[in-house]
């Protein structure tokens, strides 16, 4: 018997002005059978679908080389990993071994750090939210602590003074650089005097030592000047402090922001050709350093929080095809496995998802649906995509940041985290959930547990 | 020599591709093919005789940079490609990042580099024709409803409210400002530029610049009819040096390289310039520089294949340019090739 | 017995286009979709349209089947195909 064809379902498409260029409108190009080199399918069939996949491999080489291009335009630089942004523990794991600190803005992130094996002043301790509890903790653990109100700098005074310890303290400082929203919610606002007046404070008393300098001017940033504006404030900022108190601080830390290579719903040209590269955010930054104009020997640490232009492209989710169907008006729509309860950035980012199989050359115009049964669970109002049929698999592109963070168990469960190691091999490290794991926080009163 | 050129929608808002193949065309010294790269099936390069020789569907720029760079092999292997020149602006990101993977396979480019393209976007150009003691409208940013009380009193209405991509209205009032606010925060968010609204003439000027700060060419143009999309549809080359040094200015201060077109407006009340725009890319009506004795587009490509152009110095004053309808017939034989094998 | 027929004005070349006459609209189809829409006009039943494309293609019937009902429903949506 001779071989058949290569089945692939049987499509018509209406030619519009505009909308008829087949070659334009498919963005995917290839399909992406492997990861690292394992292939989908294998994954899939050992972990399930859907499936969040990491790239060991590929989080060092960001890491290394962000580094590099910092170092090579500033002779002294520190990066902290923002836990927010993946706070899975190999995940963390991965950043502390080349070399980061932790950046984390709670207690619970406090202590996923400490759990780690980081010391405490290898932790930066940011955020609006730090209980009594906590503070005594980092304190007394001489973590990097971020001030970002006044409330919280006159606990850290009355905590030091009845249990008699001394902090290590940095301010966090808001400022106009020109770019919108302003992110004048969080820190000391550095053009109303209001975080000179904080740095006043903090020197006057003895129990405080102020080591740095904090400011976090947004996220997705996509201009680089923002940047060099921001350094060069607070280069102004330590000039000033070490001419009017003597005292020369540790670091300044630059937060993070920069934008990855996802694409904003609503952007028109892709992320790759408008975002700016980690070497222009670098040149931006050291040229603000400049306004230092401090000895060598003087010259503070940069501290980077980069989180999500480190580990966004880290990460992949592996959806399956549930069902094909076609809406009232004619419109294709997919439902896939994976909804926005694990894929959180589809509410503002145009993933590139690409289907994990060789497909046919035409290509359809389709809604991407997730499992849920709710009206809100749409992955993507419209793609095209080659023609998939059920049991297909797609891969979602870019979701290493905030997806592991800011998913919910809601519907459903989630899903595996496998990471795919720098050697080939393939580690489970987040289990999916089953039903014990959700219910055995809850309790039942007595009268209602049920007597048969 | 194989010159690949997009923009072929000779449509009612133009691209340049077509009048750029004219230019080319035009130059006693050219001989080689011209590969048209087009988006549509109905654009109306396509059916024109003696503009592109072949014409290929490339993918749209919102598709991705390795979709266009594919294509573009793929196109290459068969055509031998020695050049490409992108005509319009959304292109113009994607080329600059392509720019270095192009010129490995062989193919050249002459393209603004991205900071060309930064400072010309609206809130960044005032601040460059601050630096450069070029007028420019006066321009402030609101960035909350609470701005628009804030109007620094020296705005007088009419004032220009504009969105940070697109839109612009004309308000008369602080009423108007607020309608008009709302209307595009809703639709392209912060911020909203509030611009001095400046009576007078617009003139246009087409030029090259080499990208050291040289100007190669450039010749002014006043509108003679615009279209209520506000295009211009005939026009004439005038002599003016004030205009024409403050363009050289503008491509020297800017290390301006490939081709532009700047927008000015000349005020009634002062007689000055006012810099309205710079776009990164000749502009539609770029034949009528050959036609006035400046092959601009013929320059560009003897600049991307290095080799020494000797500037412009002189122009024909009152050369007209004036734009047609004109119906193209074709056989549906044709418009099938382009719509299922994208390339004809 | 067929209840679906193709018009008679409805055109469909090599390459898949296919041209209304009467709206003057175009479309492209795949390969498995010209040939259904070829056997349609051959007036084959959709049994025999179904048998074919089981021996030529690597499918299963239930998917095909389907895609058959889906695509129909695609042809009838653009005029292509009358339900007789």
């Amino acid at each position: 018997m001779t071989s058949k064809k290569r089945y692939e379902r049987p499509v018509v498409t209406k030619h519009y002005s505009g909308f008829m260029n087949k070659i334009g409108t498919s963005s995917f190009s290839k399909p992406m059978k492997e990861i690292d080199g394992v292939q989908v399918t294998e994954l899939v069939e050992k972990f399930g679908s859907p499936l969040f996949i990491i790239s060991e491999r590929r989080i060092r080489q960001n890491q290394r080389n962000a580094y590099r291009i910092f170092k090579t335009r500033y002779p002294k630089v520190q990066f902290a990993w923002s836990y927010k942004t993946n706070y899975l523990n190999a995940v963390c794991s991965v950043f502390h071994q080349e070399n980061s600190w932790a950046e984390v803005v709670s207690e619970f992130e406090y202590d996923k750090a400490r759990a780690l094996g980081i010391k405490g002043d290898n932790i930066i301790f940011n955020g609006p939210d730090k209980n009594k509890s906590a503070l005594i903790k980092a304190i007394k653990e001489k973590s990097k602590i971020h001030i970002d109100h006044f409330d919280e700098l006159y606990d850290i005074i009355e905590i030091c003074d009845s249990e008699n310890l001394r902090a290590k303290v940095a301010i966090r400082v808001n400022m106009d650089v020109g770019v919108y929203p302003k992110w004048d919610r969080f820190g000391f606002n550095y053009e109303n005097g209001e975080a000179w007046q904080a740095i006043k404070r903090i020197v006057s008393n003895k129990n405080l030592e102020l080591i740095g300098l904090h400011t976090h001017i947004g996220t997705y940033m996509m201009s680089t000047e923002a940047y060099r504006i921001a350094a060069s404030k607070l280069a102004s900022l330590a000039r000033s402090i070490k001419e009017q108190f003597e005292i020369i601080i540790e670091y300044i830390d630059l937060g993070g922001g920069f934008a990855s290579h996802n694409t904003l719903l609503g952007q028109y040209l892709p992320a790759e050709e408008t975002i700016p590269s980690i070497d222009q955010f670098a040149d931006a930054i050291s040229s603000g350093l400049f306004e230092l104009n401090f000895r060598q020997d003087e010259l503070p640490f940069l501290i980077l929080e980069t989180g999500r232009a480190l580990v966004d492209d880290t990460g992949y989710l592996v959806s399956t095809v549930l069902a094909n169907k076609r809406l009232s008006d004619g419109k294709k729509a997919l439902i896939i496995d994976a909804g926005v309860n694990i894929l959180f950035t589809g509410f503002w980012y145009k993933h590139k998802i690409t289907p994990a199989q060789d497909c046919g050359l035409h290509t359809e115009e389709a809604a991407i649906f997730g499992p849920l049964c709710m009206n809100i669970d749409v992955v993507r109002e419209s793609i095209t995509l080659p023609l998939l049929k059920k049991g297909d698999r797609v891969v979602i592109e870019y979701v290493g940041a905030y997806d592991m963070t800011q998913w919910m168990q809601f519907i459903t469960l989630r899903p595996n985290v496998v990471m795919i190691m720098e050697d080939g091999s393939v580690e489970l490290i987040r289990q999916a959930e089953t039903l014990e794991y959700i219910t055995q926080r809850e309790l039942i009163p007595e009268k209602l547990k049920s007597k048969s | 020599m194989n010159i690949a050129i997009t923009g072929l929608n000779a449509t009612d808002n133009p691209g340049p591709g077509v009048p750029l193949i004219r230019s080319i065309k035009a130059h006693p010294d050219f001989s080689g093919k011209i590969i048209g790269f087009i988006y549509d099936s109905l654009e109306p390069g396509i059916y024109m005789d003696d503009v592109a020789d072949i014409k290929y569907l490339i993918p749209y720029p919102s598709s991705g940079l390795e979709i266009l760079y594919e294509r573009i092999c793929a196109i290459h292997q068969k055509e031998k490609l020695d050049l490409i020149i992108p005509s319009l602006d959304s292109e113009l990101y994607g080329f600059v990042k392509l720019k270095d993977r192009l010129e490995d396979l062989g193919i050249k480019t002459f393209l603004p580099t991205l900071e060309h393209l930064n400072i010309r976007a609206k809130d960044k150009l005032f601040d460059f024709c601050k630096t450069h003691g070029i007028n420019a409208p006066k321009n402030i940013l609101l960035t909350s409803p609470n701005d628009i009380n804030n109007i620094p009193k020296d705005f007088e209405y009419p004032l220009v409210v504009k969105g940070i991509f697109y839109d612009a209205y004309i308000a008369n009032n602080i009423e108007e400002v607020k309608t008009a606010f709302n209307k595009m925060t809703a639709k392209w968010g912060y911020p909203i530029i509030i611009q001095e609204f400046i009576k007078g003439a617009e003139f246009n000027v087409v030029g090259l610049g080499d990208g050291t700060g040289a100007t190669i060419g450039a010749v002014p143009m006043k509108k003679l009819y615009i279209t209520d999309k506000g295009k211009g549809w005939a026009g004439i080359t005038i002599e003016d040096d004030k205009l024409l040094n403050l363009s050289k200015m503008i491509i020297e201060k800017s290390k301006w390289k490939s081709g532009l077109e700047l927008e000015f407006i000349k005020s009634e009340k002062s007689n000055e310039y006012y810099l309205l725009e710079i776009n990164p890319r000749f502009p539609a009506w770029v034949y009528l520089a050959p036609s006035a004795g400046q092959n601009l587009p013929y320059a560009l490509l003897d600049l991307a294949f290095g080799k020494q152009v000797e500037p412009f110095n002189n122009y024909t004053v009152g050369t007209i340019f004036v734009r047609a309808s004109w119906d193209l017939i074709t056989d549906i034989k044709a418009f099938e090739k382009i719509a299922v094998l994208g390339e004809i | 017995m067929n209840i679906f027929s193709i018009p008679a004005n409805v055109a469909v070349s090599d390459t898949g286009f296919v041209f209304l006459p009467t709206t003057g609209e175009t479309f492209t189809l795949n390969e498995i979709g010209k040939e259904i829409l070829r056997m349609l006009q051959q007036n084959k039943n959709l049994d025999e349209i179904t048998e074919i494309i089981l021996e030529n293609y690597d499918i299963d019937r239930m998917s095909l089947e389907k895609d058959i009902n889906d695509f129909l429903a695609q042809l009838k949506n653009y005029s292509l195909l009358v339900e007789v």
